[in-house]
């Protein structure tokens, strides 16, 4: 390659207690390119731009900027350094104006007086550079979130960015507004600035990036140029081959034939939310893993959490054992044997501060109420059966939960489920963010329970492991649930994959 | 050094410094003597008169532990107070123990319905504590002034002067009050399941609802409980002078309350929280008082006094601090980089 990166990363390693969060990882950026960072949840993305940018240290590797080595403690430095990010939620003050909001902390001044007309002027010129003329003396909440997400980017590349870092900036925006965005990045681009831009839906990464990185579980899978690579085969490297770890788990779960999960446990009926998802019909039946299937913000975890009564539906209703079953709040669904365990391990799942022993018999004593206390003993025989079953790491019940890592916090709220011995059990994500090792575990334990007669509703953005393990695949695309499969030899990640790509019924 | 990393130890040494301060100034300070059946000493003393923040401290615990916070209390002591004293006013016989025990259920009960007031208004609808709490805080007085038409009540009963100023086998009775109150709370809140599901939803809320707890029901019964202990500390208050004073009951005592919380160790972020470290919070602001007269602080300086004191436990207490000024390598070592 002729061209001098601006920007290159060499075997970077980042490890986080219990995980390697990079591994090895090489990264180069070249001017005048936009770049796009791909891979799953949990794959190192937002890592790397963590490390790049100076929020993290690094394990291992090197970073140079130019020709020099470089290694920010922070990210003023990375900035000054001309390292900008725009994160994906605006981080500006929406109460002051748009000229404020592009020169706060760098006023332009004279005798410590404000130039706040040099300022408007200036901040008109920058943002006229983006093809953007709007009253800078306005204050920022008038404009729509496209034009704010513009005005941090006015900001970013004023402060003389070489590489701008874009992270998710179309998450919230329209289409017409993704448009006005791409072109001030195309524009952005043909004045030679480097752009790394990372975003979840890939139509959008075909339409601008032209070239892109992909990183798998921490590791790099490799370098591409976007019109080299079609689209099937760019999920594919993201999702990646079946490790090893995970072959231990045998076709086992599948051998349950249809008619062995013939008492339905949960029935819903039109069930829906405005807003949340559409209106659906689901079935499940003891001893039956279904997998949920779907991008993100398809729908899936909005889904589960009606199930579960988390949410309100306002639509339809909900059987359990063939009785209509008022579920309002999730203890109503606890009392009909029903757990449910949050994508959101740290806020909605676990209680940081509060022990493993006192997470685990969370859900338990909440059910039996306060003036009912498990006796000590009882509390230790159950921890102890789940910290040895689950294999949570340490094995000290008296540790607080905030200390473990991503994983065996992930075991403790399984934990938590299981002593409360429920008949169906949702899980949404239980294997984002944990390592390899873990993420087999609990897919095994998955199994197991489900041969044991338990139900399972199993929500994850890994199609591998939703395939390996469901009977049932409901597969959800914009908030819809749009396809029922029963999982066989003829369902594969294409057939899949189809489905959300196409939305066909058929 | 494993003695220093327990939570209760910085709290526990300001107390012995101070009390040992005290020492320098009079030389019997620890002195306690037996006169008439009655103990008598500057311990005891310490011991009676930190009886109504420890009530009031005991209910902020619980309340602040659900992440919520409770300014009302003052005046929940004014109201209690008021309603005692009007009530004795009015009977026949004042020095007659069982009308007098009726007298104190009711104004406990008048705070019971205060703190369902509370509860109320933070966990169904949903209004910020330390708003909602506020209403109370300055309605309360204005009830408690209503109750006494404005006058400050004199009562004579000598069954209801126990209870602030009386004896029972030669200890204050509102040590002994006190004492009571802080056993039930242990009881309350570590034999039941309530201690883990108030640190549960303090740490939480969203998790805690996830898990299947009760959080609203929680959140009104440590409203009520710091009603109602707030309520005999009012009575504690206005049995020892005898009278119903609404604007001087319980004035400024919720920041007492708070700061007793806070030097036990209990953030007031909610989660975790420690009944010993508030009872010892509320035993140090006591002795500070005490201790600012005897070694003879002038008035107009006893609060600056205080708050001396106050920074410099709190900033013993805090980790940064102390890795700051007594290990330059304390903290900050973690993340950098090869």
């Amino acid at each position: 390659m002729a061209e001098q990166a601006v920007l290159r990363m060499t075997g970077i390693k980042k490890i986080f207690p219990g995980v390697v969060a990079l591994d090895g990882v090489d990264f180069r950026l070249l001017p005048g390119e936009i770049h796009a960072l791909m891979g799953e949840n949990g794959a190192g993305k937002s890592t790397l731009i963590k490390v790049l940018t100076g929020v993290y240290g690094i394990d291992g590797g090197e970073i140079h900027l130019g020709d020099a080595p470089v290694l920010f403690t922070g990210p003023l430095q990375a900035q000054q350094a001309g390292i900008s990010t725009v994160y994906q939620e605006v981080n500006l003050c929406p109460n002051l104006s748009v000229a404020e909001n592009i020169f706060i902390g760098r006023e332009p001044r004279r005798f410590g007086r404000i130039q706040w007309s040099e300022m408007r002027r200036r901040a008109h010129g920058l943002l006229a550079r983006l093809d953007l003329d709007i009253d800078v003396s306005a204050q920022l909440d008038s404009f729509s979130l496209a034009i704010q997400q513009m005005v941090a980017i006015a900001r970013a590349i004023d402060i003389q960015a070489r590489v701008l870092i874009l992270d998710e900036p179309t998450s919230s925006l329209d289409a017409s507004e993704v448009d006005q965005l791409f072109a001030v990045m195309r524009r952005l681009r043909d004045d030679g600035v480097a752009i790394l831009f990372v975003s979840h839906f890939l139509d959008q990464v075909y339409e601008i990036a032209d070239r892109m990185t992909v990183l798998r579980n921490g590791g790099l899978i490799g370098e591409f140029r976007t019109a080299e690579l079609p689209q099937m085969q760019l999920v594919a490297k993201m999702i990646g081959k079946e490790l090893e770890a995970l072959e231990k788990i045998e076709e086992q779960t599948k051998d349950v034939t249809v008619a062995e999960r013939r008492t339905p446990i949960l029935e819903a009926r039109e069930l829906g939310r405005t807003g949340a998802i559409a209106p659906f019909n689901l079935t499940i039946h003891q001893g039956e893993v279904v997998g949920l299937a779907g991008l993100l913000g398809s729908g899936r975890t909005e889904l589960a959490r009606l199930l579960f009564g988390a949410d309100r539906p306002d639509h339809g209703e909900l059987l359990v054992d063939g009785k209509a079953a008022a579920i309002k709040a999730p203890r109503d669904a606890m009392a009909n044997g029903i757990a449910f365990s949050s994508e959101n391990r740290r806020t909605e799942g676990i209680i940081g501060e509060l022990t493993v022993r006192e997470n685990i018999i969370l859900a338990l004593q909440a059910a039996r109420g306060w003036t009912r206390p498990i006796p000590r003993r009882r509390q230790d025989e159950l921890v102890d059966k789940y910290i040895k079953a689950l294999q949570i790491r340490p094995a000290d019940p008296e540790r607080q939960v905030r200390d473990l890592s991503g994983g065996n916090q992930q075991k403790v709220l399984l934990a938590r489920w299981l002593i409360v011995e429920p008949r169906l059990l949702i899980i949404d994500e239980p294997t984002r963010g944990i390592d390899v090792g873990a993420k087999a575990e609990i897919q095994r334990l998955v199994a197991q329970l489900a041969d044991g007669g338990m139900a399972v509703l199993f929500v994850s953005a890994e199609l591998e492991e939703v395939l390996r393990l469901s009977h049932k695949i409901e597969v959800l695309r914009d908030r819809r649930l749009v396809e029922e499969l029963e999982n066989g030899d003829d369902v594969d990640a294409d057939r899949i994959m189809q489905t959300i790509a196409s939305g066909a019924t058929s | 050094m494993t003695i220093l990393r327990h939570r209760l130890f910085w709290p526990i040494a300001v107390l012995v410094v101070l009390l040992l301060s005290n020492l320098i100034f009079s030389n019997n300070f620890f002195k306690v003597t037996l006169l008439d059946g009655h103990l008598y000493g500057s311990l005891i003393d310490i011991l009676r008169r930190s009886a109504p923040l420890v009530l009031v401290a005991l209910g902020m615990t619980l309340v602040i532990a659900t992440g919520g916070i409770d300014l009302s209390v003052g005046s929940v002591m004014a109201i209690s107070g008021a309603l005692a004293c009007l009530l004795i006013g009015d009977l026949s016989n004042p020095d007659a123990v069982g009308p007098v025990l009726l007298v104190v259920v009711a104004a406990i009960a008048l705070c019971v319905v205060a703190g369902l007031w509370n509860g109320f208004l933070v966990a169904v609808l949903g209004i910020q504590p330390i708003i909602a709490t506020l209403i109370l805080m300055v309605a309360g007085r204005g009830v408690a002034q209503l109750i006494t038409d404005g006058q400050i009540l004199n009562v004579h009963s000598s069954p209801y002067r126990v209870i602030g100023a009386g004896y029972f086998l030669a200890v204050p009775v509102s040590f002994l009050i006190a004492a009571v109150a802080v056993a039930l709370t242990v009881a309350l809140t570590r034999r039941t399941a309530l201690g883990l599901l108030l640190e549960s939803v303090g740490g939480s809320p969203t998790a805690s609802r996830l898990a299947g707890i009760r959080s609203r029901r929680i959140t009104v019964m440590v409203y009520v409980c710091a009603a109602a202990f707030a309520g005999v500390a009012g009575l504690i208050y206005s049995s020892d002078i005898s009278s119903a004073d609404s604007n001087a009951a319980g004035n400024l005592i919720e920041l007492n309350a708070i700061l007793a919380v806070v030097l036990g160790g209990t953030a007031l972020t909610g989660g975790r929280f420690s009944i010993a470290g508030s009872v010892l919070g509320a035993v140090i602001i006591t002795t500070l008082d005490i201790t600012a007269v005897s070694v003879g602080v002038p008035v107009e300086t006893t609060l600056l006094f205080k708050a001396i004191v106050v920074i410099i436990l709190c900033l013993a207490q805090s980790a940064t601090f102390r890795a700051k000024v007594f290990g330059r390598f304390g903290t900050r070592r973690a993340e950098v980089p090869a």
